[in-house]
């Protein structure tokens, strides 16, 4: 089983994502992560999801997404030809002993404070999917109230668009 | 002009010729069914006796004419009521508007009576739904709808319209009726591929579906065969594509095919299939399906391709123009030891009933049928041993006659789809072949033929048991019958009378032709009860998930 990014531009109408979920779930199609928001043309919002499957799944999804009426172009995105990031909000329960140490995780993983209170913390982390995992690891040795992370957006390096 | 919703509506429907509807009032659509009473003059509105009959009535007219029907139901329930109607139409890629009102825009949301969200509900089942909010986007609503719903593999869009949307006004503007969208451009590098890899072929089997009737490729498909001498077998789907009676014509293949046609499948070394798409009736085992041929794929649908069985080479197109492409770059060809050999299969191990003129036998009954109508007439069947029994012995030979649930094998679709295909083909006899099982299902409708004086003739083959199931149950169940023997006490000739209707009961062959001959000089619906062996099964049987080599055969 591989891990695929698909990358989808459809109608920005209401109801779009409940027809590509709903094919995902009639279909017995993996969804591991999912992003939607408008593009800069309001008309049209871009979707990226990262699915788990086989190739015959994969090419299954491809086509399957392309019949759907609001669906205007559909492409599986190759990670290593992609800019792939993912942002994370953790919030963690803490004094100050424990938040200066979150703090200097923070630091060596380039992630960012939000706020800090008198025993919480929230922190942000952008990165690769790898690097994110990597600082949610460090950081379960932590007290972790909630975290909520985006899932992939990611665009092709080169001139390609999608 | 400034026309309301409702008065849009009709005109959207009629600009696309959809001058026949079949549908059911209610609360949210007494807008549209005012003005379908002005317009009456205009538009014919066919009132069923349950949605769901109504949802199959504009399936069958479809079928049977290949345009779109059209369906129109209230909100909530109404609506509800349909998607049996509209998975049926999605299954078998029928052309399909089904329009459904719903409670206020304002009510919308707050679980008001009858409101239901039936956009999403039909989300897996249509090719696209709507909800038209404002009124200014109903006429060109439609117009999508329409074009949609016969563009590339046809099948069902829904329009869900508020009752509000159907009494506010806005301009209407007239427009042409939509055409269907491009079809998908031809190569003619694949097109030579093609012809080429059939030119070369040995032990060629054309394996053919509903495709080749929608998109209209019957001739194409006969002149392919019948210039390299290319014998073809068919899903269900398939029937009446091809004359039952052309030599090079294989018949049924797959649960119920013919071992002949499953065997011309299983060793050929190019298996060339043509709009239809492996289903599981077809290719029972999939892993093993023609697994000594390279297989060729021609399907409108690219999602299609490979889904259900690898292929060698495809093709995404539509059926009649690929065939018309490859048609002039294909040797004129002969393959006489191959037929030969299907011969062999044929004589040796084709399944043949014995004939019993004591009581009536199901090949005998279909058989009876089909010789009492002309090759134009519309059989209609429902679901079970009687409708294979119907696929194989009434095996119909013009397209658009035989209408049948093939994907979604809907119990009770018959009635109702022979309505819709007696609306649409006036002329022809409609015969409805069902069982007493489907009977029971949606009988209801006989109500409908009796209001609207259509002649229909059901056949009902009468083995007081759901025979279908009963039957596995026989072969996998150690003779368990759980809930198929119910004892029903049902008397269809009262029944039929009972409902202004006209029935017969007959217990042999003989009477059986004679009940046929007055019920089809009939001018309204007859019931004619034929009471078959409860213990009669459908032969050959290829059991779920084996192959033509473990087919049961007696």
């Amino acid at each position: 089983m591989e891990k695929y990014i698909v990358a989808a531009l459809v109608r920005n109408h209401s109801g779009v994502l409940a027809r590509v979920s709903s094919l995902f779930g009639r279909r017995g199609f993996n969804i591991d992560s999912l992003t939607v928001s408008p593009t800069m043309d309001e008309d049209i919002s871009r979707i990226t999801l990262v699915t788990i499957g086989d190739e015959y799944t994969l090419e299954q999804i491809l086509k399957q997404m392309k019949k759907l009426e609001e669906c205007i172009s559909v492409v599986h995105i190759d990670e290593e030809e992609a800019h792939c990031r993912e942002l994370v909000l953790v919030k963690i329960h803490g004094d100050q002993t424990v938040q200066e140490t979150v703090r200097e995780i923070c630091e060596v993983y380039g992630a960012g404070i939000l706020t800090a209170m008198n025993d919480t913390i929230i922190v942000r982390k952008n990165g690769t999917p790898s690097d994110v995992d990597t600082f949610l690891s460090v950081l379960s040795n932590y007290d972790v109230v909630e975290s909520s992370r985006t899932g992939i957006t990611a665009m092709y390096k080169d001139e390609k668009s999608i | 002009m400034k026309l309301n919703g409702s008065q849009i509506l009709i005109e959207a429907l009629l600009e696309q010729g959809a001058d026949t509807i079949f549908g059911y009032p209610g609360g949210a659509v007494l807008n549209i069914y005012d003005e379908l009473y002005k317009n009456s003059d205009r538009i014919t509105h066919i009132m069923s006796a349950h949605e769901q009959g109504a949802a199959h009535a504009a399936d069958g007219f479809a079928r049977a004419t290949g345009k779109v029907g059209v369906v129109l139901a209230t909100s909530g329930p109404g609506a509800t009521n349909l998607v049996t109607g509209i998975a049926t139409a999605y299954m078998d890629s029928v052309p399909m508007v089904a329009i459904t009102g719903n409670v206020g825009t304002a009510a919308i949301g707050r679980d008001s009576f009858q409101e239901v969200y039936i956009a999403g509900i039909t989300m897996p089942i249509t090719k696209h739904n709507f909800v038209v909010r404002h009124v200014e986007d109903l006429a060109d609503t439609v117009r999508l709808a329409f074009e949609i719903a016969m563009s590339g593999r046809p099948g069902p869009v829904l329009i869900d319209i508020p009752k509000d949307v159907t009494a506010a006004e806005c301009e209407y503007e007239p427009k042409p009726a939509v055409q269907p969208r491009p079809l998908p451009e031809i190569n003619m590098d694949d097109i030579q591929k093609l012809a080429d890899m059939i030119n070369e072929s040995e032990r060629p089997t054309i394996y053919f579906g509903g495709g080749i009737i929608s998109s209209g490729a019957s001739e194409a498909l006969k002149q392919l065969m019948h210039k390299a001498e290319i014998p073809a077998c068919h899903a269900m789907m398939g029937i009446g594509a091809l004359d039952k009676k052309d030599p090079l014509n294989l018949g049924m293949i797959g649960m119920h095919g013919w071992v002949s046609a499953g065997r011309a499948a299983d060793k050929a070394d190019l298996l060339i299939a043509l709009g239809t798409r492996f289903s599981d009736r077809v290719a029972t085992k999939m892993t093993e399906f023609a697994s000594t041929a390279k297989v060729v794929q021609v399907d409108i649908d690219n999602s299609e391709i490979d889904k259900n069985i690898p292929t060698t080479f495809s093709i995404t197109g539509d059926a009649r123009r690929v065939l018309e492409a490859v048609l002039p770059l294909i040797k004129e060809n002969k393959h006489t030891a191959w037929l030969e050999q299907i011969a062999t299969w044929k004589e040796r191990m084709d399944y043949r009933p014995v004939d019993n003129d004591e009581v009536i036998r199901p090949h005998q009954l279909m058989r009876a049928i089909d010789e009492a109508i002309g090759p134009e007439d519309i059989v209609a069947t429902d679901v079970g041993q009687h409708q294979m029994w119907a696929a194989q012995f009434t095996g119909r030979r013009m397209p658009h006659t035989f209408l049948s649930s093939g994907g979604l094998g809907t119990m009770g679709y018959g009635y109702g789809a022979a309505v819709g295909a007696q609306v649409a083909c006036p002329d022809k006899k409609v015969v409805h072949v069902t069982g007493d099982g489907s009977f029971h299902m949606n009988l209801n409708e006989i109500c409908t033929a009796v209001s609207y004086k259509l002649p229909i003739v059901t056949v009902v083959t009468n083995n007081e048991v759901l025979g279908m199931v009963r039957q596995w149950q026989t072969s996998f169940y150690g003779k368990r019958y759980s809930s198929t023997d119910p004892h029903r006490q049902t008397d269809y000739v009262k029944l039929a009378e009972a409902f202004g209707a006209t029935g017969y009961r007959c217990r042999t062959i003989g009477e059986f032709r004679d009940a046929m001959a007055k019920a089809l000089q009939s001018d309204g619906p007859v019931i004619i009860d034929a009471i078959i062996d409860k213990d009669e099964r459908v032969l050959p049987f290829i059991p779920a998930g084996q192959t033509i080599r473990n087919v049961i055969i007696d």
